[in-house]
């Protein structure tokens, strides 16, 4: 930057995804990515849904939902029909594709590769009776949330 | 208007400080950003990337995204960051005297 800035620059951030959507899932892969981009520090914590994009199972499976998104501005019982989501899922992806916008797997693996820490929460894990090998081989462990403090030492926090 | 200087001549650069004039880079200039941003030589892996950046942006008229660089310029996510450890498109553009890319991946 050659303009004047008095604030300190962002070093480092801890992003938190909660919700297993295709809308809850991205905006947070896409501030990891962008944040180790421009040489910031990033750690990813998955919890509650959020965990899907992680879980080997479910990580290739994610969509937008169709029904209780007044965004979609489509009629509930329209978007309560079969395959419904599939399609509006399937459309948005070809859009993003566009915009060089990896599917979630390539994703987390690129982010992972660019340094970025990948952990799964330790509350949702027990919750949702899981173990380390459900989850895709970038994740780097399972963490209690005191070490997910500890991780964010000097860290802007973001929950998505 | 910004300048820095490189081998002892200011030269003029945009607001995210990189090259204003494509014309005022060559591979001397190069070396010297690179030095500027703690890249002590650039060896033939930079090089790589760094032509690969240039012959994108003068094909497009924007530089890659990290993905396209992944997939494309025959250097891997990991090796990128460690041959550009403060941001592989950022930097990679800046030192190949083009515009930062403008993508958000």
């Amino acid at each position: 930057m050659t303009e004047e800035n008095i604030f300190e620059p962002i070093k480092k951030v801890s992003i938190i995804v909660s919700k297993g959507t295709l809308d809850g899932v991205y905006p947070g892969l896409i501030m990891a990515n962008g944040a180790r981009m421009e040489g910031i520090e990033a750690n990813l914590f998955f919890t509650f849904f959020g965990m899907d994009a992680i879980t080997e199972k479910s990580m290739d499976h994610i969509h937008v939902a169709t029904v209780g998104n007044p965004a979609m501005h489509i009629p509930t019982f329209l978007g309560a029909l079969p395959g419904m989501s599939a399609f509006a899922t399937s459309k948005m992806m070809k859009e993003m594709e566009k915009l060089d916008i990896p599917p979630v797997r390539e994703f987390i693996e690129m982010i992972h590769d660019a340094g970025c820490k990948i952990f799964a929460c330790k509350a949702s894990v027990d919750m949702f009776h899981l173990k380390k090998e459900d989850f895709c081989k970038d994740v780097d462990d399972i963490i209690t949330v005191g070490q997910f403090y500890e991780e964010s030492a000097g860290a802007n926090i973001i929950f998505t | 208007m910004s300048t820095i200087e490189l081998a002892g001549k200011q030269i003029e650069v945009d607001s995210d400080g990189n090259l204003k004039n494509l014309n005022d880079w060559n591979e001397e200039t190069a070396s010297e950003i690179a030095k500027l941003e703690g890249i002590e030589k650039l060896t033939d892996r930079h090089w790589l990337v760094i032509n690969f950046m240039r012959k994108e942006f003068m094909e497009k008229g924007d530089g890659p995204t990290v993905r396209r660089l992944t997939k494309e310029s025959g250097v891997g996510t990991k090796e990128l960051y460690a041959l550009f450890p403060k941001g592989p498109a950022k930097k990679a553009a800046r030192i190949g005297g083009i515009p930062k890319p403008k993508g958000c991946i």
